[in-house]
């Protein structure tokens, strides 16, 4: 294969790879404070580029995009507030059912607001024409936005739960409710900031990516499941598996095209899912618990 | 026998409502009404699996989709180019293949829609026993995912299928002829017949649902929704029972996609998408979780006013948010909308003090 | 005779020992109580005996057989029944119904049967229903067979439970920690029905806590104190063990 082409789809797998990761880690930030796993995931990227894109004409894009990712992270502590905290104790059925109809209904709110029509965000840095060049192939700088936002991230991430007594904290409820609520944690209030922190870091990812992706109403239903098959292959929980795994998984996908027509090109992410799900739940680097589910 | 009560009602409207309907010059609605029952058959499979045995699957239209593509794809296939072939002939000797004429005149010679229907339920019955051995040993939000990629999986491969019509699907699907004068097709003159042959399909669905959990079987599988532990140390083969609940649920909706495939004369793609296998769902929680009635009338009355185009653009929307809506109303108890508020806040309460 | 034998039974979570080497014999239709400390090893005993834990090493034979590693389901058709610690009942089933699914090792409807109404289980479903009507009345629950069991009280569903298990006609019934949860009263009136049962034939084993209860209706005591056994004998002679004694009170000041 000639080299540039390569390139290409390495560039393109890294870009999806680095998004379907976001949405693992937020998974998994949620998984591991409630041990439910929030099937709206997908929506919180899809919110942050819709509302980016709608602010971004009006003031500067750094503002427009902490506005959007603020509003975001609002509108999941809103929704583990409102919605799941009532329905915690009916049970596991109730809350995956009640996740799967919070993102239908987000969806169709967006659909509402904005229409069928595909946004996009104007470039971080530089416009549409510039690239950089690498090996005879031309990509959009805005590819090391994405690599920073991931990487920064990551290590924001890792840092906060392993130095910062919030992080600890959580980590702690995330172990044992009852041990952490007696060490005088609030475990409500570390569920809420899950989801806060889970919607904002979607939506941070939903708009560094729409440069170059564009946005649309209905992406959020395909990242969740694409996200969620990361953060199962890389073990959920475990946040550095899930940038490995998308990384892979978006390598994967970008090259499957080599071997298999672009229409299906969809199917080896759930092909992925099912093997993982059948043949190791916990995921390449997930623990046995992992792989047993959580109590709520 | 009150729990019989919604069968003896399903079969009285499906004989009374279209004179009636006729009577009103409200015929037209017999159509969607008629669409609604099969889809609310679908429903109540997934009632049985979800509600009463506590797994959920968001697969369902995989299974529809299953039922509805296998059973044009064989009834529209025209063998009269091997008709002179062993097999064929076979076939044709057996009185499995029927003739006819096409749109241009030529002859057409196809397998019966009885031999096509009877292969679509063998195979989603297959696929269902297949793919429930391991899906089903997973546990709530992986059982959920595990089945939600099915059901695309199921999309994609009859979307991206040349011979299955690929995006526009299968057409000039044949009615079914039930009994001599009586098929299952989408013409105005059928019109009140249909109507009435897919209520009766439904009251005995439900008929057959309401006798298994009142049996020694339906105790068993009722017993798997609070944890098998239980049922485990009172003899019940979980693993067997998950199955077979599983493949029942899958070829309840398999026959609905079949027949309404007749009736429509046609199947897409769409029908296998995810977000109908999302109101499935949403129906059976709607209708109560483990409320086989209350599934029969959500079932009935949400499709048939999504049909109706009640809902627009927002059809989906609908759907989830009256789940949301429902949801919350009842998060720790069951949901009786439809058994009366006041029972449901009596049990909630003496459960609340039993568990001090 | 012996109904139940457990042959040096050892299960380990990690690097705890949870019962080591555990050998004892359940005597048929009489009542064998397992006690010791918390965290001595019952629960995990249990689990072991009925198939949901499977030992690391060691033997468990039942009338006879070796069961050793059985799946539960198939130790409860073997005539096994047990109860939970924790009530497991189906929540949104009555109680009859709940009783009657102790029956189902003892009957044999299959689903499609059970789809079809098939007129030849009627006369099957019948005599469920009576002998799960039996397991009630001897619990004295039958004010409450058409309630769900997840509106009733504690003490009642302890019963249901109960009576499920009974309704199965098992040879040997296994109760852990029946009076868990329950007062003085009701703990009393436990004591005889496990010996009304006992004398119906059924043979019992109960892992328990409350003393007076044990001390009032076993016929055998079987010690556990860090997942061994410590001793075994009736409960006069149990009483007066000194490492009994000590085990439970700590070391006799001089």
């Amino acid at each position: 294969m000639r080299s540039e082409l390569f390139v290409q789809y390495l560039i393109s797998g890294l870009i999806y790879g680095s998004i379907y990761a976001a949405i693992a880690i937020g998974f998994n930030i949620i998984y591991n404070a409630t041990g439910i796993i929030n099937f709206a995931q997908g929506e919180f990227a899809m919110l942050g580029g819709m509302i980016a894109s709608s602010l971004a004409p009006s003031m500067p894009l750094a503002v427009a995009v902490a506005v959007a990712v603020a509003l975001t992270a609002a509108a999941g502590i809103a929704i583990e507030r409102v919605f799941l905290r009532r329905v915690a104790r009916g049970g596991v059925l109730k809350m995956i059912v009640m996740t799967i109809g919070l993102s239908i209904v987000i969806r169709e709110a967006a659909l509402l607001a904005w229409g069928e029509s595909i946004r996009t965000l104007p470039f971080f840095s530089g416009n549409e024409v510039s690239s950089v060049s690498f090996l005879g192939a031309h990509f959009s700088p805005q590819i090391f936005w994405v690599a920073g936002a991931i990487a920064l991230i990551s290590a924001g991430l890792s840092l906060f739960f392993k130095f910062t007594l919030v992080g600890k904290a959580m980590r702690g409820c995330a172990a044992s409710r009852d041990g952490a609520s007696l060490c005088g944690i609030r475990p409500d209030g570390m569920v809420t900031l899950a989801f806060g922190m889970s919607a904002g870091i979607g939506a941070m990812a939903g708009c560094v990516v729409a440069p170059l992706t564009q946005t649309h109403y209905a992406i959020g239903s395909e990242l969740a499941i694409k996200g969620f098959t990361v953060a199962a292959f890389g073990g959920l929980g475990n946040s550095v598996a899930a940038v490995v795994a998308g990384l892979f998984m978006g390598m994967l996908e970008s090259f499957s095209i080599i071997l298999i027509p672009e229409a299906y090109k969809d199917v080896v992410t759930i092909l992925v899912l099912l093997a993982v799900l059948f043949l190791k739940p916990s995921g390449l680097f997930g623990s046995r618990t992992a792989g047993a589910l959580k109590e709520y | 026998m009150r729990r019989y009560f919604p069968v003896v009602a399903l079969v009285l409207f499906a004989f009374a409502l279209p004179p009636l309907a006729a009577a009103t010059k409200t015929a037209f609605l017999l159509t969607q009404a008629t669409m609604s029952a099969y889809y609310a058959l679908a429903s109540l499979g997934l009632c049985a699996l979800m509600g009463y045995a506590g797994q959920i699957s968001l697969g369902q239209a995989g299974f529809f989709a299953i039922g509805g593509y296998a059973s044009s794809f064989i009834s529209t296939r025209n063998l009269d180019l091997l008709a002179s072939t062993p097999f064929v002939r076979l076939l044709d000797l057996a009185g499995l293949l029927v003739r006819g004429t096409d749109s241009y005149g030529a002859p057409l010679l196809s397998p019966s829609p009885w031999v096509s229907c009877l292969c679509a339920v063998l195979l989603a019955a297959g696929v269902a026993a297949l793919i429930g051995t391991p899906v089903l040993r997973l546990k709530g939000h992986y059982l959920a995912m595990a089945t939600l990629g099915f059901g695309i999986v199921i999309e994609k491969i009859v979307r991206g299928t040349k011979a299955l019509g690929g995006a526009d699907g299968i057409s000039g699907v044949p009615a079914f002829t039930i009994l001599p004068g009586l098929e299952v097709t989408g013409g105005r003159s059928a019109r009140s017949a249909n109507f009435t042959i897919a209520w009766l399909v439904l009251a005995l669905g439900y008929l057959f649902l309401v006798n298994l959990f009142g049996s020694r079987s339906g105790r068993a599988l009722r017993a798997l929704h609070d944890g098998a532990e239980a049922a485990d140390a009172m003899g019940v083969d979980t693993a067997r029972y998950k199955l077979k609940v599983f493949i029942l649920g899958a070829v309840y909706a398999a026959v609905a996609g079949i027949l309404l495939t007749h009736y429509n004369g046609s199947i897409g793609p769409g029908e296998a998408n995810a977000m109908k296998s999302v109101r499935y769902v949403a129906i059976v929680a709607i209708g109560g979780m483990d409320n086989l009635g209350g599934t029969l009338v959500a079932g009935l009355a949400l499709n048939f006013l999504s049909l109706r185009g009640v809902f627009g653009s927002l059809d989906d929307g609908v759907f989830g948010a009256v789940l949301v809506f429902v949801i919350l109303l009842a998060p720790e108890g069951r949901l009786d909308l439809f058994r009366g508020k006041a029972r449901r806040t009596i049990s909630g309460g003496a459960s609340r003090g039993a568990q001090s | 005779m012996s109904i139940l034998a457990a042959q040096g039974l050892t299960r380990s979570f990690g690097g705890l020992r949870a019962v080591d080497g555990v050998s004892f014999e359940a005597g048929e239709k009489r009542i064998t109580a397992v006690i010791g400390p918390n965290g001595a090893g019952k629960t995990t005993l249990f689990n072991l005996i009925s198939g949901a834990l499977e030992p690391d090493s060691g033997r468990v034979l039942f009338d006879g057989s070796d069961i050793t590693g059985l799946k539960p389901y198939k130790v409860a058709r073997l005539g096994l029944a047990r109860t939970f610690q924790a009530i497991k009942l189906s929540r949104k089933m009555t109680a009859l119904e709940n009783v009657m699914l102790g029956r189902h090792v003892r009957s044999r409807a299959g689903f499609i049967e059970g789809m079809i109404a098939a007129p030849w289980t009627r006369g099957e479903e019948r005599s469920i229903r009576e002998e799960s009507m039996r397991a009630i009345e001897l619990l004295g629950i039958a004010e409450y067979r058409d309630k769900e069991t997840g509106s009733l009280p504690f003490g009642i569903q302890r019963s249901v439970e109960l009576a499920r298990a009974i309704a199965s006609e098992p040879k040997l019934l296994l109760l852990d920690e029946p009076a868990s949860g329950l007062n003085v009263r009701e703990t009393k009136a436990l004591a005889g029905l496990i010996a009304r049962i006992r004398d119906r034939g059924i043979s019992i084993l109960v892992v328990e806590h409350d003393m007076s209860l044990v001390m009032d209706v076993s016929d055998e005591i079987v010690v556990l104190d860090f997942g061994k056994k410590l001793a075994q004998g009736a409960p006069r002679e149990i009483q007066q063990n000194k490492e009994v004694i000590e085990i439970y009170l700590g070391e006799e000041d001089a």
